[in-house]
Formats: structure tokens, C-alpha cells, sequence
């Protein structure tokens, strides 16, 4: 018997590499977008580095941003301020999400005894949402430390950190109920009908999901926070950009500035590519392709 | 079935209920006694899911009477958690529980609302799977199964609870063809054990084959309750045969 089938070969299929005509394309196509990428990115950066000397101000910038002595000596000094940031973030985040998630729950309550709590979570959410963090901040780091309270209970540490959760846990709740309204109904009637109560539904068959769902926005959140924290300086501590404006005045020098963003770039980065990465394996797992 | 000695498991008197101004019940009468299987049948938007929810109380009746075992369960304000217990519910999409193991899937009420201890749940929920040849499924996820397997593991989850009564709703409308049979044998074996079942269903070959009654809902309104042969031999009404004739000429029976 013949093996090969008259006409066959006319037909589209395989080239000698056992490609198909599509493998081809999209490898062509691949190295058609590598080679562009590479020369624009060229070109922008080749123009941002000829043309910014060119300006009349640069030789001033470059020596009150771009200093290298001042970095060298501040930078150290800039990263054990910097532990301070983290410590606050460190013992603000469990908070900012336990209050958070328990004013998503508040705000899905429906017993009617319990509506105080839900008009107080309502509103709750609006207004630490409305307010801008730097508000919050000053009128609680300023104002309860103002009722005459005494040690440890007048630190602003702790009320720039309150401050903080009151104002993070605000979006977090937010966030939770979006979770938590984005489980379909139909699960809840599935757990409900085996006879589970509505608590219970919650607890063991919502929530979890819920909860899954919000991880990359919650992430979101929190590197956001970190960069907040930063705000707490405006009512005393010295954390990192408190010392870096500290180390500004004292060197008459912006490059303090500079060593202090570059400690969050370092810090939030990662945190960001860390939330890309579970969004992406996220989108995989609802089995969606990227539309390009 | 109208042996005046035996009562009803549940009976429906004059249930209403509507969405809105849309009347999705009116007037729904029926009495379904022990062991008895009855197959709901009717055009999309008849009523029958809507039927069945409201005898697990997922959707409270506007007016009229659910009883089961002779015992008002529409009454407002009930507990309806103790009631669902003894009321199994099959769905159309399964709705297992995607972040749970098929295992827990099916031991969680056994857990949660029957109160057995963990071991002894998993033990039911094993030997359930393993009776619907599901053994080597117990550490999946729902997500890796097909939806004849899946839709088997939500019948199992059911039957944990060992309900009095089963309600399937439409539990083959959204399976390939080709897995509606392991589905339907899973309800041969029911039936044989005498489980007291309403379904709602587009099988038509399947409702005549298992039904003791196949009743056809139009609107809203029960207008012929009958025997198998005679609902598909010789309806009553009108209507019925209009429908079958659809049925006919759109080839699903």
C-alpha cells in the first residue's frame, strides 16, 4: 500500500524543522518584537542621557540629587531609620486586615438587631475612605495625644499607627466585600440546601474562596501601606524620610531624599512582581488567555 | 399511588410565588408519597426549578402550603436549616465546592451540620464515592474532574446528610451526552432504594423510564399529572401533546 496520500504534500503542515506553519509565525513574529523592544528602548534611553545634561540646571541637579559623597554617608544612617518603617508596617498589616475583614462581615450583616453595626461599619468605610491618610494621621496624631494622656499612651508611634489602621482597614473591607460578594450565589444555596447555616456558609465555603480571590488586590494594599508608612513621620518619629530630610538640612543636600526612595523602590518592587506573578497564575487557574 | 392509608411525604397545596410582577407559580398543587419519583417536565421558564427550590425552602412560597411528612414547613419565620437536612438538592452546575477536596466536599455537612467527628465524615463521605465509583477521585478537586464525575460527587454530597427526599434539578442539562448515562445510573440506583425524588429534566426517555408520574408544568400551573404510559401514550390535555410534538420535532426523544 501507498503510504503517502495523493496531494498531501500541497497541503499546509510541518517543514523540515517539524514546525507548524503557525510555530513559525509566532517565532518570527517573537523575534520581530525582541529586536524593536531593544531599539526603542535604546533610543529613549540614548535621549535621556544626552539631552538632560543639556539643560541649563543639570550641573545644580546633578550635584544636590546625584551627590555621591552625601549618599555614602547618609545611606547607612537611612537604612536603620528605614527598620522603623518596616517594624510599623510589620504590626499595622495583621491589624489592618482582622479589622478589615470584620467590617466586610459587618457590612454583609442582615439581622436587624444587628443593623446598628452595619450602619456603623457603612459608614465606617465611607469616611476613612473619603479622608485622605495624611488627614487621618495628623488628626489622630495630633489630636488624642492632645487629651493629656499619659506615657506610654501619648506616643506617636502608636497613634500614627492607629491612624493607619483606621484608614487602611477602611479600603481592606472594602476589598474583602468585593471578595465576598463575588462568590457566586450558587454556592451559597448549594451549602445552604445540605442545611448549613448562614454563619456557617460564610465560614466554610465563602469566605474561602473569597478570601483566595483578594489576595493579589490585598497585596496591592499593602505595598501601598508600606509606602504610607512614611507619612507617620509628619507627627514625630524619625523613621526614613523624617531622617533623610533630617540629613537634607544638615548637608544642605536632596541626595538623602533619593537614598530613602531608593530603599522603598528596592523593598516594593519585588512586592509588586510578587502580586503580578499571583495575578497572572490567577488568570491561568480561571483557564482565561491573554488577549493581546 | 392514591391509597388513602399511606400519607403524602410532601405535599404542595396551592403554592404561589412570584419574581416581581412575573408569576412564576400559580396554584401548584400535588401530593408525592413515599418512594415515589416524579418527573417535572415543561419548557424553560414553567416553573419547574423554581417548584423544587421551594420545597428545600431556597425560595420562601409567596401563599399556599408545603408540608412534609404532614408538617407545615412554609410557615414564615421557620428554621429552615433543620428542614434542609432532610431535603437533598442535585443543581443543574453542580455548584461543588471549588476550594474543597471531592472528600471534603461531600463530608463537610456530615461534619459541619450532622456533627460527626472528621473521621467518621471522611469514613461516610469515602464510602459514598466509592459507591458511585469514585474512589480514586477522593483527593481531586472539583476542577479536575468531568462533569458526569462532578455531578456524581454532588449527589453523593447530598446523600451524607441522608436526606428523606432528593429534588434534581435538572442534573443532566449541563453534561456531554455521552456522560449523562453514569449521571442517570446513579438515579436507577436511588430509585431502586426507594429514595422519594422530584426531578425536573429535559429527558424525556429518562422521565419516562424512572418517573411514577410525569407531571407537565406550563406557566406556572400543573396541567397533567400521569403515569408514564399514559402521559406519553395517551395525554389528557391538549397541551401535553403540543409539548411532547415539540419535544418529537426538536428529535429528543
Amino acid at each position: 500500500m501507498n503510504a503517502t496520500v495523493p496531494g498531501m504534500s500541497d497541503l499546509p503542515g510541518t517543514d523540515a524543522s517539524g514546525l507548524t506553519r503557525r510555530q513559525i509565525f509566532e517565532r518570527r513574529q517573537r523575534r520581530r518584537s525582541i529586536v524593536v523592544a531593544a531599539l526603542s528602548t535604546t533610543v529613549v534611553i540614548a535621549a535621556i542621557v544626552i539631552l538632560v545634561p543639556m539643560t541649563p540646571g543639570w550641573y545644580r541637579v546633578r550635584r544636590s540629587f546625584f551627590n555621591g559623597e552625601t549618599f555614602a554617608e547618609t545611606f547607612p544612617r537611612l537604612l536603620d531609620a528605614f527598620v522603623l518603617d518596616l517594624k510599623i508596617f510589620a504590626w499595622c498589616a495583621p491589624f489592618i486586615l482582622l479589622w478589615g475583614l470584620l467590617l466586610a462581615l459587618a457590612r454583609g450583616v442582615r439581622t436587624p438587631a444587628l443593623f446598628p453595626l452595619r450602619l456603623f461599619a457603612t459608614a465606617y468605610t465611607d469616611v476613612f475612605r473619603g479622608v485622605p491618610v495624611i488627614l487621618t494621621i495628623l488628626l489622630v496624631g495630633f489630636g488624642v495625644p492632645g487629651l493629656g494622656l499619659s506615657r506610654p499612651w501619648n506616643s506617636p508611634y502608636l497613634w500614627g499607627s492607629v491612624a493607619l489602621v483606621l484608614a487602611y482597614s477602611a479600603y481592606v473591607a472594602e476589598v474583602f466585600r468585593a471578595g465576598i460578594e463575588s462568590v457566586h450565589e450558587s454556592q451559597r444555596a448549594a451549602a445552604r440546601s445540605l442545611g448549613l447555616s448562614s454563619g456557617r456558609t460564610m465560614r466554610h465555603v465563602v469566605l474561602p474562596q473569597a478570601i483566595r480571590r483578594v489576595v493579589p488586590p490585598l497585596m496591592n494594599d499593602m505595598v501601598s501601606l508600606q509606602k504610607d508608612v512614611a507619612l507617620i513621620s509628619l507627627i514625630g518619629p524619625i523613621e526614613v524620610l523624617r531622617q533623610a530630610g533630617i540629613d537634607k538640612s544638615k548637608f544642605a543636600n536632596f541626595t538623602p531624599y533619593l537614598g530613602a526612595a531608593l530603599l522603598f523602590i528596592l523593598l516594593t518592587i519585588p512586592e509588586t512582581r510578587l502580586v503580578d506573578h499571583l495575578q497572572n497564575r490567577q488568570r491561568r487557574r480561571t483557564g482565561a488567555t491573554a488577549i493581546r | 399511588m392514591s391509597d388513602p392509608t399511606i400519607d403524602p411525604k410532601i405535599s404542595l397545596r396551592a403554592v404561589r410565588k412570584s419574581f416581581g410582577d412575573r408569576q412564576v407559580l400559580r396554584d401548584v398543587s400535588i401530593d408525592i408519597f413515599p418512594s415515589e419519583v416524579i418527573a417535572f417536565v415543561g419548557s424553560s421558564g414553567s416553573g419547574k426549578s423554581t417548584l423544587l427550590r421551594c420545597v428545600n425552602l431556597l425560595e420562601p412560597v409567596d401563599d399556599g402550603v408545603v408540608l412534609l411528612d404532614g408538617v407545615d414547613i412554609s410557615t414564615p419565620g421557620l428554621d429552615a436549616d433543620p428542614i434542609r437536612r432532610r431535603i437533598g438538592m442535585v443543581f443543574q452546575s453542580f455548584n461543588l465546592f471549588p476550594h474543597l477536596s471531592v472528600l471534603d466536599n461531600v463530608a463537610l455537612a456530615p461534619h459541619r451540620v450532622a456533627g460527626l467527628k472528621r473521621p467518621a465524615a471522611r469514613e461516610r463521605a469515602e464510602r459514598l464515592l466509592t459507591r458511585f465509583g469514585l474512589a480514586d477521585k477522593t483527593g481531586a478537586y472539583p476542577d479536575q474532574l468531568s462533569g458526569g464525575q462532578q455531578q456524581r460527587v454532588a449527589i453523593a454530597r447530598s446523600l451524607a446528610m441522608e436526606p428523606e427526599v432528593m429534588l434534581l434539578d435538572e442534573i443532566t442539562s449541563a453534561l456531554d451526552p455521552e456522560l449523562v448515562g453514569e449521571v442517570l445510573d446513579v438515579v436507577r440506583e436511588l430509585k431502586r432504594q426507594g429514595m422519594t425524588m422530584l426531578l425536573a429534566t429535559h429527558e424525556m426517555a429518562f422521565a419516562r423510564e424512572i418517573a411514577d408520574r410525569v407531571c407537565l408544568l406550563h406557566e406556572g400551573s400543573i396541567l397533567e399529572c400521569s403515569p408514564p404510559a399514559q402521559f406519553f401514550g395517551s395525554p389528557r390535555e391538549e397541551r401535553t401533546r403540543q409539548f411532547l410534538q415539540r419535544v418529537i420535532d426538536s428529535g429528543r426523544m
